[in-house]
């Protein structure tokens, strides 16, 4: 749209001393141009997505101005205040689930970029059966937020569970992992890293795999040792994927909803592991006050926009997009 | 790790011919990790062929006084009409998904004209577009603007008759449709970058039209990333949730997904089936699951871009 305006007021800067033969010449050319033509092409596409997008999150914010509550009938959008936002500022449940949110994003980001980089240079030489090991390492990404959420729940189950079967021959427990709020959002944590940390090992042997491999021969010949080697010549290089896979992974965190519905099957997780997110769709879909969890829902999409903003500010500067 | 100097390495070499320690520790770590990764999915594979009272040492395979196939066969019936569900959404909304992705990174990257930039960084974002934003104006949306459930009668005539099942799927698949666009424009547009500008600039040269090259050089070179495209977003769709939840509420609906099925399964009062869920849980993973294994490849591919 911004290109329309462009050519439209390139044309309009020379239309006003041009006669008229040369205005219908240059409107005939506007529309052999590229912009025109291509426009199908890109214009549907952006019509639904933009309506989606764009339409839903103004929707949104308008909807969190209103007192929307009670059955889904169409909201009364004629008394507009930001009443709703002082509410959630003033809520110790929104206090409480930002506060996870936060824990949550940051240690399930950090150990699983450490542990997927781990894991890539690790496969990221002459093994056997590398590329099994690589599909099995991928694997629970394959998988549903609902399955995987199922196996957990069975792998932290009290009495059968795998994982107090495993510290039990180290002495320790049982643990109840799920009922205890001590314990549930690490449990959590552990079991969202266990899915990711394939994916991230994937970003990272790809951003390896384009690195040449005369680097590693010259740090060898140098005598520099392999930690060195991988300290101060390749994790640097590796510097966009890790911020890519950084990205993506917080955006997951801030959004995480399936799993957590999905293995205490209620809109209502444990206090310990209630996070924005749960918090925003609970007062939507099970308690009906609509235009609070808008509020909420705000709020988190600000989160997002934190993170994503000056990523792809720095993608567009790089010309990475 | 020590300081492994060149004729260190040589001197372990030369008593270890094929193996030195450090591949061995290797190796180790290898199968360490497998064995954590596999771990979950393999309990919960071995607690489904067990008989629910047996349902202890969760690691250890079924003996063949407890192994039963009754767990699957229950799950089936239960979660049959989820897949039914599920396919009829996933399937075109993946198809539309795949064609309306390609030809907005077409449009937005192998044609070229000013300040498309902008345009870009829209769909760019939607990517990254956390869904609770949109959720309430999104259930609105269907409850009282659209409500495709209604059917579609213009004056009287009915086109479409209403249907709760069909028309809550067809409000799903239109969902899927819309916030797919983002990722699969991206998947596309980062293939289209590779294909060489000169190819496109030779062809209009000679006068193609901008459809001419879509159809004719730009569609049979995408092939490739098709099947990748295809792939990770019919993962996407069928194993989504949120949509699911928010926009049939129930899992005792008609149009229930599977995953909405899953999410309730052999759960009551007295606690969790676990031999039945994790049944369940395989069979609502199957497809993706064979998709998986036999395009692992081009799975990689979709994650790592």
């Amino acid at each position: 749209m911004a290109g329309s305006q462009d050519t439209a007021a390139r044309s309009g800067v020379t239309a006003g001393h041009a006669t008229g033969s040369d205005r219908r010449e240059r409107l005939r050319q506007f529309w052999k141009s590229d912009f025109v033509r291509s426009s199908p092409y890109w214009a549907i596409p952006l019509a639904i997505m933009g309506l989606a997008v764009y339409g839903g999150i103004i929707w949104n914010f308008l909807i969190s101005l209103t007192d929307y509550e009670g059955f889904l009938q169409p909201p009364d959008y004629g008394h507009l205040d930001f009443e709703m936002y002082a509410r959630a500022l003033g809520d110790p449940a929104v206090f409480s689930t930002g506060k996870n949110t936060f824990v949550l994003l940051l240690a399930f980001t950090t150990v699983s970029l450490v542990l997927g980089l781990f894991l890539a240079i690790l496969l990221d030489r002459d093994l056997r059966q590398k590329n099994t090991v690589q599909t099995i390492y991928l694997l629970p990404m394959a998988l549903s937020f609902v399955v995987t959420a199922q196996f957990w729940l069975w792998m932290y189950n009290y009495d059968n569970g795998l994982v107090n079967t495993i510290v039990g021959l180290f002495g320790l427990g049982p643990y109840n992992w799920i009922g205890d709020p001590q314990l549930v959002l690490g449990a959590v944590i552990f079991a969202l890293i266990w899915q990711f940390s394939g994916y991230c090992m994937v970003v990272f042997l790809a951003g390896l795999q384009s690195i040449p491999t005369d680097q590693f021969e010259a740090a060898r010949v140098d005598g520099a040792s392999i930690i060195k080697t991988y300290w101060r010549i390749i994790i640097p290089q590796l510097k966009s994927a890790s911020v890519s896979a950084a990205v993506v992974l917080m955006i997951f965190a801030l959004k995480i909803f399936t799993f957590l519905y999905a293995m205490f099957g209620t809109y209502r997780p444990p206090k310990g592991t209630d996070v924005l997110a749960t918090l925003m769709v609970r007062q939507a879909f099970n308690l009906q006050n609509w235009a609070y969890a808008a509020a909420i829902a705000t709020i988190l999409l600000t989160m997002a926009l934190v993170v994503v903003a000056p990523y792809l500010y720095y993608q567009y500067r790089a010309r990475a997009l | 790790m020590s300081q492994a100097t060149t004729s260190e390495r040589d001197g372990v070499a030369r008593i270890l011919p094929d193996m030195s320690y450090r591949r061995i520790g290797v190796y180790f770590v290898v199968l360490f990790f497998t064995a954590f990764f596999l771990s979950p999915i393999w309990t919960g594979l071995v607690t489904s062929l067990k008989s629910s009272g047996a349902a202890t040492t969760p690691f250890l395979p079924p003996t063949p006084s407890n192994f039963t196939l009754e767990n699957w066969g229950r799950a089936f019936d239960m979660l049959s009409r989820g897949f039914i569900n599920s396919f009829a959404m996933a399937i075109p909304s993946t198809l539309l998904d795949v064609l309306l992705g390609s030809m907005a990174a077409y449009g937005l990257t192998l044609v070229d004209w000013r300040r498309q930039m902008p345009v870009v960084l829209l769909f760019v974002f939607g990517i990254f577009l956390p869904y609770q934003a949109i959720l309430v104006p999104l259930s609105d949306f269907w409850t009282n603007v659209m409500p495709l459930t209604k059917g579609l009668i213009i004056e009287g005539v009915t086109i479409v008759p209403p249907s709760e099942r069909w028309g809550t799927l067809a409000e799903l698949t239109l969902t899927h449709v819309a916030y797919g666009i983002p990722i699969c424009f991206l998947l596309f547009r980062s293939y289209y970058k590779g294909i060489s500008q000169e190819l496109v600039e030779a062809a209009k040269v000679d006068g193609a039209s901008i459809t001419k090259i879509y159809t004719r050089i730009v569609l049979p070179l995408s092939k490739p990333m098709i099947g990748v495209v295809l792939i990770y977003q019919f993962t996407q769709i069928w194993n989504e949730f949120l949509f699911s939840l928010t926009l049939i509420g129930s899992s005792s609906d008609k149009a229930a997904t599977i995953t909405l099925i899953l999410s309730g399964l052999g759960a009551d009062l007295s606690g969790v089936n676990f031999p039945l869920r994790m049944a369940g849980a395989f069979l609502a993973a199957l497809p993706t699951l064979f998709i998986y294994v036999l395009f692992a490849e081009e799975f990689a591919e979709g994650q790592a871009t």
